[in-house]
C-alpha cells in the first residue's frame, strides 16, 4: 500500500487552478430587519475572510490522494468546493467523471425511516436512481452488517451502526471520486479495517478517493500522495511521508526545524567534553525525524574529550514537547578501557525502541564522569528532534503492551 | 449518463445550484422526498392514511356547526358548507405550504451544508407533499359537495384552471420565501401575520359579494391575488349565479389586473431570486 508516488503521469481526474474562496463575514451578525434599519445609514462593514486563496494541484486519476491541514486551515472548504456544496469565488476546478456529493456519511438520514426507505432515498441523492437503490439495497446492509436490524428506525440505531450504513452505502453508489472527510475514525476497530479494506478495493478498481483527515498514520500509509494547507495555501505537496511530519511541525508552534541544541554550561567543566552531532536515523539507516509509531528510533552521538576523561558515560533524555521526560537510559559508558584522551572522538549508536504517543519529542544529550552517579561535564539541550505520528487507537504517554481475550464466564459470576 | 464512459473528460464544475446534479436526480429526489413526508405525516398514528380522509371530514363538521348554528352566516348563500369547506382547504393548503417551506431551506441545514444537493429540491418537496395532503382532501370534499346536493355543471372542468392557479402562486411563495428566510430571519414572523391577513382578505369565510360590506373594503380584497382564484372557484363549482372575477370588480374590470400582475410579478421573480441566492445558502446559514 505503501507506495511511493509514481513517476508516470496518469490522466488528471481533478484539476485546480488558481482557487479562491472567501467568506464574508458581517463584523456585526445582522440578523433582523431591526437592526438592518437601524444600520442602513451606517454601511455595513464586512470582514472578508480569506479560505483558500489561490490553490493549483491535481489529483491524478486512480489515485489516493490526501488532503491535511490543522483546523482553519481551508481543507474542509477545499473539500466543500469539490463536492460543489460551495461555490468558488475564483478560479476553477474541472473533474473527469462523477464525484460523489457527499463529505460526511450519513447526511440526509431520516431517524424516523427504516434502513430500506433510508438506503433508497440517500442513494438517490447519491446519484443513483431509486431501482439502481433499491437493487443494491441488499449489498448495502450486507457490507454494513445490518441484516438483523432492516426494520429498526434509524433513530435506534446506534452510532456505529449508523456509520457503518452510511460508509456500506458511500461504497455502493457509482460514483468515479470519493470524498471522505475524516469517517475512518468512526466505529469499532474491525470495521474501520473493513472502510479500510473498501477504499482500497475502490482504489483497486481505479476510484480516485480524497481523503481528509488529521490521522497521519491513514495519510502515511493510504495516500498516494498528499497536500498540505496551512492557512489557505497550500505548503507541502507530495510524499504523504513527507506532509504527514510537516503536518506534525506545525502542530507544534515555535519549533523551527531543524532545532539547534543549547549547551548547557556546567560550573567548572565547559571545557573537558563536547557534544559534537545527535543525529537520527530509522531502521534503514535513513536520517529521518519522522517516526511512524512503533517504528524504532536509531540515534547517533558523537562526542569529543577535550581533556581526559575518567569513566565518561553519556546519558541520554527523550522529553516530549511539554518537558516531560518520557525516557532515560541508564549512563551508557563511552570509552572501552575507562578514559579518553584529550583529542578522542568517540560515536555512539542507540536504537529506540518507540511505545510514544503521537507528538514531538526532543533528544538531550549529557556527558558525565564515574558510573555510579555520574557528575555531569556537558550537557546538550535538545540535541535532536523527532515526530512521531500515527494513531494506533491507544491513549496516554506509551502504548504498553496489552493483549485481552474473551474468557468464559463461571457459573457463580452468572448467578 | 456519461458516469458510464470509459474515460470521461475534464469538465467544470460550476458549484451548487438551484436544479444542481441533473434533472434525472432532481425528479428523482423530489418525488422521493414529497412521498417520503407525506407518509411521515400520518407516521405513528392509529387510523394513518384515513387521516387524510378524516380530517377534512372533522374540519367539515366544525364549520359547519359554527357557520350556520351560531352565526347563521350560510343561510343567504347557496352551497355554503361545501363551498366553506373548499375554501378552506385549499387556503390552508396555500398557508401550510408556504409555512412550511419558509424554514424549509433553514430546517435542511446538514443535507444543504454537506451535500450537493439541489436546493430547489428542497421547498417544492414541501409543496408537492402538501398537494398529496389537499389531492386526498378533494376527493372527500367532491363526495362531500355531491352528497350535498349541489349540482355538478359543464364548469367544473375549469376547476384545475383555478387550481393550477393556486398551485402556481403557492409555489412561487414557498420558493422566495425559502431562500429569502436563509439572509433575513424576519420574514419568518411577518409571514406569520401576513398569511393570516391574506385569509380574511380572501373570500373564503364570506362571498365577495358580501351584503354590507363597504366597497373600499371590497376594492381592497380585490388587490389578494388568491382572491380571483377563490371568487371564480365559486362560480364554477357552486353557483353559476354568483359573481366572477370580472363581475366582482364592481364594474372596473382593469381592477382585476392588479391581483394578476402581482401574482405575475411573484412568479417571475421566484425563480430568479432563488436561483440567485441558491449557491450561497450554505454559506449563509
Amino acid at each position: 500500500m505503501l507506495s511511493v508516488p509514481e513517476p508516470e503521469r496518469r490522466d488528471v481526474a481533478i484539476e485546480v487552478r488558481g482557487l479562491v474562496k472567501s467568506f464574508r463575514m458581517p463584523t456585526q451578525r445582522v440578523d433582523t430587519l431591526k437592526e438592518r434599519a437601524t444600520n442602513l445609514l451606517s454601511r455595513r462593514e464586512y470582514r472578508e475572510l480569506q479560505a483558500l486563496r489561490g490553490i493549483d494541484f491535481d489529483v491524478y486519476s486512480g489515485e489516493f490522494f490526501g488532503i491535511v491541514g490543522r483546523n482553519g486551515s481551508g481543507k474542509s472548504t477545499l473539500l466543500k468546493l469539490l463536492a460543489s456544496i460551495y461555490r468558488a469565488k475564483a478560479g476553477r476546478i474541472r473533474v473527469a467523471g462523477r464525484i460523489a456529493p457527499c463529505i460526511e456519511l450519513g447526511v440526509g438520514f431520516n431517524p424516523e425511516l427504516a434502513a430500506y426507505e433510508n438506503v433508497v432515498l440517500n442513494g438517490v441523492m447519491m446519484g443513483l436512481t431509486p431501482r439502481e437503490a433499491r437493487s443494491r439495497f441488499r449489498n448495502v446492509i450486507e457490507f454494513a452488517e445490518l441484516g438483523d436490524y432492516t426494520e429498526l428506525k434509524l433513530k435506534n440505531y446506534s452510532s456505529g451502526m449508523l456509520v457503518r450504513l452510511g460508509f456500506s452505502l458511500m461504497t455502493q453508489v457509482d460514483a468515479d471520486l470519493l470524498l471522505v472527510d475524516e469517517v475512518l475514525a468512526v466505529g469499532d476497530a474491525a470495521f474501520q479495517q473493513k472502510c479500510m479494506d473498501a477504499f482500497a478495493r475502490n482504489h483497486q478498481e481505479g476510484k480516485t478517493i480524497i481523503l481528509v483527515t488529521h490521522d497521519m498514520a491513514t495519510v502515511a500509509t493510504h495516500c498516494d500522495r498528499a497536500i498540505l494547507l496551512e492557512g489557505g495555501e497550500i505548503v507541502h505537496e507530495g510524499d504523504p511521508s513527507a506532509v504527514a511530519r510537516h503536518y506534525l511541525e506545525l502542530n507544534f508552534p515555535g519549533d523551527r526545524r531543524p532545532v539547534e541544541g543549547v549547551d548547557v554550561p556546567i560550573s567548572g567543566h565547559s571545557s573537558e567534553a563536547e557534544i559534537v552531532d545527535a543525529t537520527l536515523f530509522d531502521t534503514e539507516g535513513e536520517e529521518s525525524s519522522s517516526f511512524e509509531q512503533g517504528e524504532p528510533v536509531v540515534l547517533e552521538v558523537t562526542v569529543r574529550a577535550t581533556a581526559k576523561l575518567t569513566d565518561p558515560v553519556l546519558g541520554l533524555e527523550i522529553r516530549d514537547g511539554d518537558g516531560t521526560l518520557m525516557f532515560a537510559p541508564p549512563p551508557q559508558p563511552l570509552a572501552e578501557e575507562g578514559t579518553l584522551s584529550p583529542g578522542d572522538t568517540v560515536r555512539l549508536r542507540g536504537r529506540l525502541a518507540n511505545p510514544l504517543a503521537s507528538g514531538h519529542y526532543f533528544l538531550s544529550c549529557g556527558v558525565g564522569l564515574g558510573s555510579g552517579a555520574p557528575r555531569p561535564i556537558a550537557f546538550r539541550k535538545n540535541a535532536a528532534d523527532f515526530v512521531v505520528f500515527g494513531t494506533r487507537g491507544f491513549r496516554g504517554l506509551v502504548e504498553l503492551d496489552f493483549t485481552a481475550e474473551r474468557v468464559p464466564v463461571t457459573e457463580e459470576t452468572k448467578a | 449518463m456519461s458516469a458510464t464512459e470509459r474515460r470521461p473528460a475534464l469538465e467544470e464544475i460550476r458549484g451548487p445550484s438551484a436544479i444542481g446534479g441533473g434533472a434525472r436526480r432532481f425528479l428523482d429526489l423530489l418525488r422521493l422526498t414529497s412521498v417520503t413526508e407525506f407518509k411521515l405525516g400520518y407516521h405513528g398514528t392509529v387510523l394513518g392514511f384515513l387521516w387524510s380522509f378524516a380530517r377534512p371530514l372533522l374540519l367539515f363538521a366544525i364549520l359547519l356547526l359554527v357557520f350556520t348554528q351560531v352565526f347563521r352566516l350560510g343561510s343567504s348563500v347557496d352551497n355554503y358548507a361545501p363551498m366553506l369547506l373548499l375554501n378552506i382547504l385549499l387556503f390552508q393548503f396555500f398557508s401550510q405550504a408556504t409555512e412550511q417551506a419558509l424554514s424549509s431551506v433553514v430546517r435542511s441545514e446538514s443535507v444543504v451544508r454537506k451535500m450537493q444537493f439541489p436546493r430547489l429540491v428542497i421547498p417544492l418537496s414541501v409543496v408537492t407533499t402538501n398537494l398529496l395532503h389537499l389531492a386526498f382532501s378533494l376527493i372527500v370534499v367532491f363526495a362531500f359537495i355531491l352528497a350535498y346536493g349541489v349540482t355538478p355543471q359543464w364548469t367544473w372542468v375549469l376547476f384545475p384552471l383555478a387550481l393550477f392557479a393556486l398551485i402556481a402562486l403557492t409555489t412561487a411563495v414557498s420558493m422566495l420565501l425559502s431562500v429569502i428566510y436563509v439572509r433575513v430571519r424576519d420574514i419568518g414572523i411577518i409571514w406569520a401575520v401576513g398569511s393570516t391577513a391574506l385569509f380574511y382578505a380572501c373570500p373564503i369565510l364570506y362571498p365577495i359579494n358580501f351584503p354590507g360590506a363597504p366597497q373600499q373594503f371590497k376594492d381592497l380584497i380585490m388587490l389578494n391575488p388568491l382572491t380571483p382564484i377563490f371568487v371564480q372557484i365559486r362560480e364554477w363549482i357552486f353557483d353559476p349565479n354568483a359573481p366572477g372575477a370580472v363581475e366582482s370588480t364592481s364594474g372596473r374590470p382593469w381592477l382585476l389586473l392588479i391581483p394578476i400582475a402581482i401574482s405575475i410579478a411573484i412568479c417571475v421573480a421566484a425563480p430568479i431570486v432563488f436561483s440567485r441566492e441558491a449557491p450561497r445558502v450554505a454559506e449563509e446559514l
